[in-house]
């Protein structure tokens, strides 16, 4: 079995995002930035009712709108619409300002039906239906092992809570769009996407045209957190309006739309009971949770993945077990696949019902993490992760004064509280199938293509020190292309999988191309100083090597904690950060400076989270009452505490992925933090100033 | 769009809005400032512009640049769709994000919410204009170094808001950063790294608490 090279220069050091120079340029180009000859401008009309028969729609006026190219209906016929943004026309013209007059000129008659968004009144009998077909209420999955009752009667302590968590919007900077040319000879789609692959598929088949037909160009992208995985209903709709239109067509989301119709994480409400002996040993775990995915469900999210269902319990080792999950449908945008999905509100409620469990047997709660962390199924993958896990606790422990800082909960002076929390990870992040291709010219420069993308996670920089190792080379040396589905293909990047599949393939392909290099030219070791004069023997045509993904070189199973330590103002309510300190295994650490960059990525959506962001909607009118950055809070600079990263390096594992673990325990550790300050619990995330004053009991709960 | 439902409440168009509630507010608001809108009227009689397009002259990184423009093209959309500058990113559309921070006359400014004809007879700077024969500003090169960036799509924007910071002050502290860098929302996570970016381009010594540990050598 192959295995990575023990002598390391560039994999592992500080080497810069090779992409850095173009991004603080401005000369890379995103989809949203081509501008193909010819291109136009596109945007959508949407549903501004919450559920509605649509009865017409007359687009005549709009075609008559100067500099408009096309118009198109979404659906021909009459339709139902099911959420405040759904799709129902979209237009293509010369500037924006023809698209904005050609939307308010198209007429929509429609009969509006009763709807429900919230989602305690949808779970109701009597509520309206989001599908005639089926309650709004799915029936529950039961989970359970053990004898629960018993091991509840016989448990020393028992405590239970309800613990709530709020739909959180995706919002990456760059809206959903592509640019799409559909010419005679098939599609070009420059996309903001995951996975140009399933881009391709997706469009091919909606659109009826060949897959060899469908070429995805994906060189940048804006971030997708998941919500970017399929070609999605605009990149349809900028297809067909560029075959009306004949021209190319621009189609991108405004913050509006994105904030309506591109995805979310689930709503939870939990409530949970613990029950333990007297030494903290769990014995019992029962949850009962629900959520809303709006009006998609489980597996019919795009992506998937877009579940309500979380793991339960979460982590920690209980043998009696049960557990009933059901969603609620409401007239809401779908849920997506959203980074770690269904973890960081499983977190929420396992961190925090432990802590209570803590509090209620007068123990230290992180030596009751690290009791009820123990491995006891025979697995050995679970065992690894749980031993990393115990010693990334007493590490991180140590680092961030975790003996010195816990106090009893409440119990700092004054009207300034300070606390502090932790909170554990759990992810796979494992790779798979991934091909590329190498090739080398005769005047020394590699070009390495894989079918990738590059979310602004590093993939490309990943690719670029592999190489630059393989070969002897700097990383600057190498031409990583990424983002073509004319490249040999690689899988979607979700799940943190992406750095575990392309690190292996490029490791393979770039080994074989050293070989087959050294074995042509006749040179011994054609590596660093000896490369120039190898790579001119090749003569005319390049060396072009093909490899793919191989046993040995990533593993699956990252453990990761997290501590938080926070100030609260019992007068305002508000809760200042002070520090956050993640200890973070990855396997073997291929690239630092962007590996690091995806931890303080993590813990700041995972602070996002945890103190500022949910979608809010109006009962009344069913509409989304907070699109845009103003009213959804996102954190700024200045919402920042300090970040100490610890990354332990672990090469016998190979790669594993590091972008999802890391906003998984953000929230709950803040949120535990926030308990030991104040000596009462704020159930509900975000946790907003209101709430904390309310948990107080100084104003009366929202 | 217009749209009728079967509720009559959505038919209110805006001409029968202005008919009925309109033109009685409008007199008694002409009532009150008779004289300045006179003057105002008087001052506008030569320069009404539009609605169609009309010739624009901007001067971007040092360039003078020919458009014809309606009046209500922003500074951004004519940068990114009817030029080619599309380093500034639109992002929300609405002065919340800072991703389309340009500089006019070395301030930075939301170019989502300066119109285009007011951006005539005055130096607009975006992020293509910082680099000087293919070498990065420092600012840029600072960017770079400390890996200030993720997805790179609010970075122009950012460094924009850190260039005018240290044109007005050479020396920051990082409370200057982050207030200088308020009105910038960036979705990947890379702030504690812009802090650190700002903070070096301005020669300011910083230490990032970040480590790589081998899990061998744990005990």
């Amino acid at each position: 079995m192959p295995g990575w090279p023990e002598n390391r220069t560039h994999i592992g050091s500080h080497a810069r995002r090779v992409d850095g120079p173009a991004k603080v340029t401005g000369a890379a180009k995103y989809a949203s930035d081509v501008q193909p000859e010819g291109w136009l401008y596109g945007m959508i009309l949407r549903s501004r009712w919450p559920k509605a028969r649509i009865l017409s729609i007359n687009i005549e006026k709009a075609k008559q709108v100067p500099g408009i190219k096309a118009v198109i209906l979404v659906r021909e016929g009459e339709r139902i619409v099911r959420y405040y943004g759904e799709e129902l026309a979209a237009v293509a013209g010369t500037t924006k300002q023809a698209c904005l007059d050609a939307l308010r000129a198209i007429e929509v008659r429609a009969r509006e039906l009763p709807f429900v968004v919230n989602e305690e009144d949808a779970r109701e009998e009597d509520s309206p239906r989001v599908w005639d077909e089926s309650p709004n209420l799915s029936r529950a999955r039961d989970e359970s092992r053990g004898d629960v009752d018993k091991a509840f009667s016989e448990a020393a302590v028992v405590v239970e809570g309800n613990f709530s968590t709020s739909v959180q919007i995706h919002h990456p900077l760059e809206t959903h769009g592509n640019t799409v040319l559909w010419a005679d000879d098939g599609i070009t789609c420059w996309a903001s996407t995951q996975g140009i692959t399933s881009v391709r598929n997706g469009l091919a088949g909606a659109l009826s045209v060949p897959q060899s037909q469908v070429r995805v160009i994906c060189e940048y992208m804006g971030g997708g957190f998941g919500a970017k995985l399929g070609f999605g209903v605009e990149g349809a709709l900028a297809a067909r309006l560029s075959r009306e239109a004949k021209a190319p067509v621009k189609l991108m989301l405004t913050r509006f739309d994105q904030s309506l119709a591109v995805g979310n994480r689930p709503s939870t409400f939990q409530k949970i009971r613990l029950g333990a002996a007297s030494d903290g040993t769990l014995l019992a775990y029962e949850l009962d949770n629900y959520g809303t995915a709006g009006i998609g469900a489980g597996g019919a999210t795009e992506g998937g993945s877009g579940d309500v269902r979380i793991p339960a319990p979460y982590i920690y080792q209980v043998p009696n077990v049960r557990a009933r999950q059901a969603s609620v449908a409401v007239n809401a945008g779908s849920a997506r696949a959203f980074r770690a999905p269904s973890h960081p509100p499983a977190s929420f409620g396992m961190e925090s019902i432990m802590d209570e469990l803590a509090v209620k047997l007068n123990m230290d709660p992180l030596e009751l993490r690290i009791l009820n962390n123990k491995p006891t199924s025979p697995n050995a993958g679970d065992a690894l992760v749980r031993q990393i896990r115990e010693k990334e606790f007493l590490l991180g422990a140590e680092r961030f004064g975790w003996k010195q800082k816990y106090k009893k909960p409440g119990s700092s002076p004054g009207p300034i509280k300070t606390g502090v929390g932790c909170a554990a990870a759990t992810w796979g992040g494992g790779g798979r199938g991934t091909r590329a291709e190498a090739q080398i010219n005769p005047d020394g420069t590699v070009e390495i293509r894989c079918g990738t993308q590059d979310l602004g996670t590093g993939t490309k920089t990943v690719i670029a020190v592999i190489a630059a190792d393989i070969f002897g080379l700097k990383p600057e040396q190498i031409q990583v292309r990424v983002g073509d589905t004319n490249f040999p293909p690689s899988g979607g990047s979700g799940g943190s999988t992406t750095a575990a599949s392309v690190s292996p393939a490029i490791y393979d392909v770039c080994t074989k191309a050293l070989g087959q290099l050294q074995q042509q030219t006749g040179v011994a070791d054609a590596r660093g100083a000896n490369w120039a004069a190898a790579c001119k023997k090749l003569g005319v045509d390049p060396l072009v090597v093909q490899g793919q993904w191989q046993q040995g070189l990533s593993s699956s199973g990252a453990a990761g904690v997290q501590f938080a330590e926070v100030e609260v103002d019992t007068e305002t309510g508000f809760v200042r950060l002070k520090k956050i300190l993640c200890v973070q295994d990855c396997g073997l650490v291929v690239s630092k400076l962007t590996a690091e960059s995806q931890v303080n990525g993590g813990i700041i959506m995972g602070i996002g989270y945890a103190l500022y962001e949910g979608r809010v909607m109006d009962r009344n009118t069913g509409v989304v009452l907070n699109p845009n950055f103003e009213t959804y809070k996102l954190p700024g600079i200045a919402d920042i505490p300090e970040i100490e990263i610890i990354l332990l390096d672990m090469p016998e594992r190979g790669v594993i992925g590091i972008g999802e673990p890391v906003t998984i325990p953000t929230a709950a550790a803040i949120a535990n933090a926030v308990a030991n300050a104040i000596g009462v619990r704020v159930n509900s995330l975000p946790i907003t100033p209101e709430k904390v004053l309310a948990a107080l009991g100084k104003v009366t709960t929202a | 769009m217009s749209e009728s439902s079967s509720k009559e409440g959505f038919a209110v168009s805006r001409r029968s809005f202005l008919k009925t509630f309109g033109t009685t507010a409008a007199a008694a608001a002409t009532a009150q400032v008779e004289t300045i809108a006179a003057e105002l009227q008087q001052a506008n009689a030569e320069r009404v512009v539009g609605p169609g397009a009309v010739p624009i002259t901007l001067q971007i990184n040092g360039k003078a640049v020919k458009l014809e423009l309606e009046p209500r093209v922003t500074l951004l959309d004519a940068l990114r769709n009817h030029l080619s500058y599309t380093g500034a990113k639109e992002v929300c559309d609405r002065a919340t994000c800072g991703a389309c921070t340009v500089l006019v006359d070395d301030q930075p400014v939301y170019a989502c919410s300066m119109l285009a004809i007011e951006a005539q007879g005055k130096a607009i700077t975006t992020v293509e204009g910082l680099a000087e024969n293919g070498r990065l500003s420092p600012v840029q090169e600072a960017f770079v170094d400390q890996d200030a960036l993720m997805c790179g799509y609010c970075t122009p924007g950012f460094v924009m808001s850190v260039t005018a910071l240290l044109k007005r002050n050479p020396k920051p502290t990082a409370e200057d950063v982050k207030h200088a860098c308020a009105g910038n929302l960036c979705r990947c996570g890379t702030q504690p790294r812009i802090l650190q970016a700002a903070l070096k381009a301005a020669g300011v010594q910083t230490a990032s608490k970040t480590e790589v540990i081998s899990y061998a050598r744990l005990a």
